[in-house]
């Protein structure tokens, strides 16, 4: 899986999941395309409007810290994002996205490069290979380790929904 | 070489000897909670093709976060579960009122120790307060529990953290693990679990161990074990008829970080906006004048935490303009507080009472804050907007009796030593 697209660059520590997905929603049943319209909202209001399908978020440190709520990562994919590549990421946001099969690509190397090179980077156009777990940003290029074992599995059937459908199945 | 608490909980549950740090195994919990959000999780069990429920007295849902339901959309979210908890024959159900999952769940007998307990929310680290692993997950990953009754787990490394010495008088629990995250960090223990060690984490009530494993969440922890003892002993008596074993970590188990407090060192703190590590020492704020004060949550809405904040506001009144919202944690605290006397102290002072839940902490209603306002609280979280409005707001955390010291002051202060 390859993905290539334009960057949204946030350089904040502790990007939190109200700031992705604001509490006041949580419990209304909405549509993973009406979450979208929520994405970002507290931290970046245009951001759902403006948000292209295919472009790649740039995050900093513990990015999706706080609330296990999975719409913070369902908008983000609904809202068309294809990846996020971050310095780190918060437990549950992580898993949460292997399970909903949305990429996150944990690749300091990468996003300090871009982090300090943001003026001149920033129409450049990221790429990101799952397969090779490489980031390629311009002449530069970066490695992360891919996913492996149990979340390998569910990531590559489409998601935990998917895979224990599997699971029942075989059962 | 010696096995954590978490490897040994594991082994206690799959029966693998020696589980490996970093191995991934699959879990049966002793039992799963869920919340409001079970019916975004109903939805997901369907689209898994699920027809019942692996097991129904396994699965606990209780109705706390929008409740009583302010709107009809929210209304509807209830019934949607209700209908499903009667469909699936559910057996651990909590009604609107009836308290918080994070209360309910020990307080009705239904976390022992030596277990995993899976829970849609990520405070599921709460239940770590009785020596069981608490694990919190997302909600399609709550469906395929309900489903097939398992899920994975990367056997994480474990931290350990030793409190000594003894808490001065107007320092609480609560003091003690903001002032903890502060030193480590919003992900001071990603993906690892945290052990609580030393005479200090002894001495605590299960209350008290309730309200720092509930925080291990706030430095992204996978868990927050206190090793079971005769305080738990004491507290599951009334609670559980089912035989435990009291697990501890070997003496010579390895962790990847120790961490040493001294309990006689820590001070009334707060944790300052926008973030929950941003902790400072009371006595260093400059003036911080407040609008609202909450007191509850599933950190700090405890009959300890209530009688503390009454002690403070016993014959006193709140400043006027200052508005107090007074959440008990669960029905049976708001009982035990009116019998002693507690609530009817807390409204005399200008409290507004409100029904046992959530409430204003995850700011889906009630208590909202208007723009502009700052907010004194003993919740778990302070990020922008949690409370409701984005707009300029500010949300300081502190310990119950800070948020009624500061509520009669107008402005944050740290709590008198003579009541207590
Ligand atoms: S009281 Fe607050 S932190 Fe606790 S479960 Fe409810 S919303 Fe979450």
């Amino acid at each position: 899986m390859k993905f290539k697209g334009r960057m949204w660059i946030f350089t904040d520590k502790n990007l939190n999941t109200d700031q992705i997905f604001p509490g006041k929603y949580t419990y209304d049943p909405l549509t993973p395309e009406q979450m979208a319209e929520h994405a970002l909202e507290d931290y970046l209001p245009n951001f759902a409007k403006e948000v292209k399908k295919g472009d790649i978020i740039v995050a900093g440190q513990n990015f999706g810290s706080g609330s296990s709520r999975e719409q913070a990562v369902k908008c983000l994919k609904f809202a068309g994002v294809s990846a996020v590549v971050g310095i780190s990421f918060a437990r549950i946001y992580y898993r949460n996205a292997i399970n909903v099969a949305f990429p996150l690509v944990q690749c300091p190397e990468a996003v300090t490069y871009i982090f300090e090179n943001q003026e001149t980077l920033i129409n450049e156009e990221l790429t990101v290979d799952l397969s090779t777990g490489r980031v390629v940003i311009g002449d530069k290029s970066f490695s992360f380790p891919p996913l492996d074992g149990e979340a390998l599995n569910i990531f590559t059937t489409g998601g935990l929904i998917e895979y224990t459908k599997k699971k029942i199945s075989e059962k | 070489m010696g096995q954590t608490i978490f490897q040994k909980i594991i082994s206690n549950v799959t029966g693998i000897d020696k589980p490996e740090e970093g191995s991934i195994v699959f879990v049966e919990p002793h039992m799963i909670l869920t919340h409001d959000n079970s019916a975004a999780i109903s939805k997901n069990f369907k689209a898994i093709g699920a027809e019942k429920v692996w097991n129904p007295d396994k699965i606990f849902i209780a109705l706390d976060h929008a409740v009583p339901p302010p709107d009809e959309k929210k209304a509807l979210n209830h019934k949607i579960i209700r209908e499903f908890v009667n469909e699936q024959g559910i057996k651990h159900f909590y009604d609107c009122g009836l308290g918080i999952c994070h209360q309910l769940l020990p307080q009705e007998g239904h976390v022992i120790p030596g277990v995993v307990i899976f829970g849609s929310d990520s405070h599921t680290t709460s239940h770590g307060a009785l020596g069981a692993a608490g694990i919190p997950i997302g909600r399609t990953e709550a469906a395929s529990i309900w489903a097939i009754g398992k899920t994975w787990l990367r056997i994480p490394e474990s931290i350990k953290i030793s409190l000594d010495g003894k808490l001065s008088k107007n320092v609480f629990a609560k003091d003690v693990i903001l002032s903890i995250i502060g030193d480590m960090h919003s992900d001071g223990a990603s993906y690892k679990s945290v052990e609580f060690h030393g005479e200090g984490a002894q001495a605590f009530s299960i209350s008290e161990r309730l309200t720092i494993s509930n925080m291990v969440a706030e430095m992204d922890g996978k868990a927050g074990i206190f090793p079971a003892d005769k305080v738990t002993d004491a507290y599951l008596r009334s609670r559980v008829n089912e035989p435990y074993k009291k697990i501890q970590p070997d003496t010579d188990a390895t962790y990847i970080q120790e961490k040493d407090f001294n309990l006689n060192e820590i001070v009334p703190v707060v944790s300052k906006p926008h973030n929950v590590d941003n902790v400072s020492p009371i006595s260093e704020l400059p003036e911080i004048e407040i609008d609202v004060g909450l007191l509850g949550t599933c950190t700090n809405g405890r009959v300890d935490d209530l009688t503390a904040a009454a002690k403070v506001l016993k014959g006193k009144k709140i400043k006027y303009g200052v508005r107090l919202l007074v959440y008990p944690a669960s029905q049976a605290v708001l009982l035990e507080g009116m019998s002693t006397g507690v609530i009817q102290t807390l409204v005399e002072a200008g409290g507004e009472l409100a029904v046992p839940g959530c409430g204003p902490c995850l700011g889906a209603y009630g208590g909202c804050l208007a723009p502009g306002e700052t907010a004194i609280s003993s919740a778990n979280r302070n990020f922008k907007g949690r409370m409701g409005c984005k707009d300029d707001t500010a949300i300081y955390l502190g310990s119950p009796a800070t948020v009624a010291a500061s509520v009669i002051e107008g402005k944050i202060v740290a709590p008198p030593k003579e009541v207590f």
